[in-house]
C-alpha cells in the first residue's frame, strides 16, 4: 500500500506533462471521465502523452493505453480534443477491448 | 488543458491544498475552483459533493456536460502519544486510509518494538511539527493525558485547521485543558473544536475500542467537512 501523503513526483503523471511542457514539448493529457461495470482505473485517472509517443500514467489495466496513445498524438496534431469509449461491446474490442468486461470513457485533451 | 492552469493545479497538490479542476467537455474550457471558492446552482452543488467525497465524475448543469475532478490531498491522523490506544489505532487507521504519524518524546513509550510499521517520533511535538506543520487534510488526536507534550500540539492543530482534534481525558480534565488553552491564546470558538473526552460515543472501555471511537469520529469529521460551515451561514 502507497502511504505517502505526499505526491510522487517521479510517477505523477500531471507533473510530467507539466516538465514535459516546460521543457518545450507538446503534451496530450488523457483523462477517464466516466466508467461503467469493472474499469481497472478510476474516474478521474490520467495517461499523458507527447508528440513522440511517450506516456506516463495510465486509463486501464494496460487494454487501451496503445489505442489512446495513437490518438494522442492526433489530438497534439489537430489541437482538436475528443472523446474515446472502449468496452466489450466496441465494435474494435478484438483489437483494444477491456477483457473485464467493463466500459471507459476517455477525453483526450492538448496541453495549451 | 490550459497551460496555466495545469500549472496552478499541481502547485495545489504539491502544497496538500484541496481543488477541483471542472473541464467543459464541450469545448474543452477548463478552471480550477479552490475549497471555499463559491460556485452557484447546479453546477456549485456538484463541485461541493466533489471537495466532500473526493470522487470526480461528469455532471450535466446548465445544459452542458462537464467533467469534476476532485484533486484531494490525501488524509492522515498524528497521534501525540504512543500509548496503549495508539497501538490499536495506528493499524486500523492504516487499513480505513488515513496513515498515522505518532509523536511522543517518552523514549520508553516511543518504541519500534511498540509500533512496529508505523511511522514514529521520539520527539516533542514541537520538533516535529516545525519540520512537518500540521494541515486542513490532517486530523490530531492527542492522548498522553499530559498537558506539557499534548497542549502545544492542540493548539497547533487549531491554528492549523486541522479537519479533527480530539483530546483524551474527562470533562474536568478537559475543562482545566481550556483553561490552559485560553492562557496559550487560541480562542474560544477554536477551543469548541476539539472533541473531549475524546471518540464517538459508544460505550469504549478497552484501550482498543477507543481507538475504534476515535477512528470512527476522524471518518466523520473527515466526510462532514464544510457542512457545519454551510450550516452556520442558513
Amino acid at each position: 500500500m502507497d502511504e505517502s501523503i505526499y505526491l510522487d513526483e517521479a510517477r505523477d503523471p500531471l507533473i510530467i506533462a507539466e516538465g514535459w511542457m516546460k521543457d518545450g514539448k507538446d503534451v496530450a493529457i488523457a483523462t477517464v471521465v466516466e466508467t461503467w461495470g469493472s474499469a481497472p482505473r478510476p474516474v478521474g485517472s490520467h495517461l499523458v502523452i507527447d508528440a513522440e509517443g511517450n506516456f506516463h500514467g495510465s486509463v486501464s489495466g494496460g487494454c487501451v493505453e496503445g489505442a489512446v496513445v495513437t490518438e494522442a498524438i492526433d489530438v497534439i496534431d489537430s489541437g482538436k480534443a475528443k472523446m474515446l469509449e472502449f468496452g466489450v461491446a466496441d465494435e474494435t474490442a478484438w483489437q483494444v477491448g477491456l477483457s473485464c468486461g467493463g466500459r471507459i470513457k476517455v477525453y483526450v485533451e492538448r496541453l495549451g | 488543458m490550459d497551460p496555466y492552469i495545469l500549472k496552478t493545479l499541481n502547485e495545489a497538490r504539491r502544497a496538500r491544498r484541496a481543488a477541483v479542476l471542472v473541464t467543459d467537455l464541450g469545448d474543452g474550457r477548463d478552471r480550477i475552483v479552490r475549497e471555499g471558492d463559491q460556485v452557484a446552482g447546479d453546477l456549485g452543488a456538484a463541485i461541493a459533493n466533489a471537495f466532500r467525497t473526493g470522487n470526480s465524475r461528469s455532471v450535466e448543469a446548465e445544459g452542458r456536460t462537464f467533467f469534476l475532478n476532485a484533486h484531494l490531498p490525501r488524509p492522515r491522523l498524528v497521534v501525540i502519544g504512543a500509548v496503549h490506544i495508539s497501538q490499536a489505532l495506528a493499524p486500523m487507521a492504516r487499513i480505513a486510509g488515513y496513515p498515522v504519524e505518532i509523536i511522543d518524546p517518552r523514549t520508553a513509550f516511543a518504541t519500534p518494538e511498540r509500533f512496529p510499521d508505523v511511522a514514529l517520533h521520539a520527539e516533542w511535538p514541537e520538533d516535529v511539527l516545525k519540520r512537518a506543520p500540521l494541515d486542513s487534510y490532517t486530523a490530531l488526536a492527542a492522548v498522553t493525558h499530559d498537558p506539557k507534550i499534548d497542549d502545544f500540539a492542540l493548539k497547533a492543530a487549531l491554528d492549523a485547521r486541522c479537519f479533527y482534534v480530539g483530546a483524551l481525558g474527562s470533562r474536568k480534565t478537559h475543562a482545566k485543558r481550556v483553561e490552559r488553552l485560553l492562557a496559550l491564546g487560541a480562542g474560544a470558538d477554536q477551543i469548541a473544536r476539539i472533541h473531549a473526552p475524546i471518540g464517538l460515543d459508544i460505550g469504549a472501555a478497552s484501550p482498543a475500542e477507543i481507538a475504534v471511537a476515535v477512528l470512527a469520529q476522524t471518518i466523520h469529521a473527515f466526510r462532514s467537512r464544510g457542512l457545519e460551515a454551510k450550516g452556520a451561514v442558513a
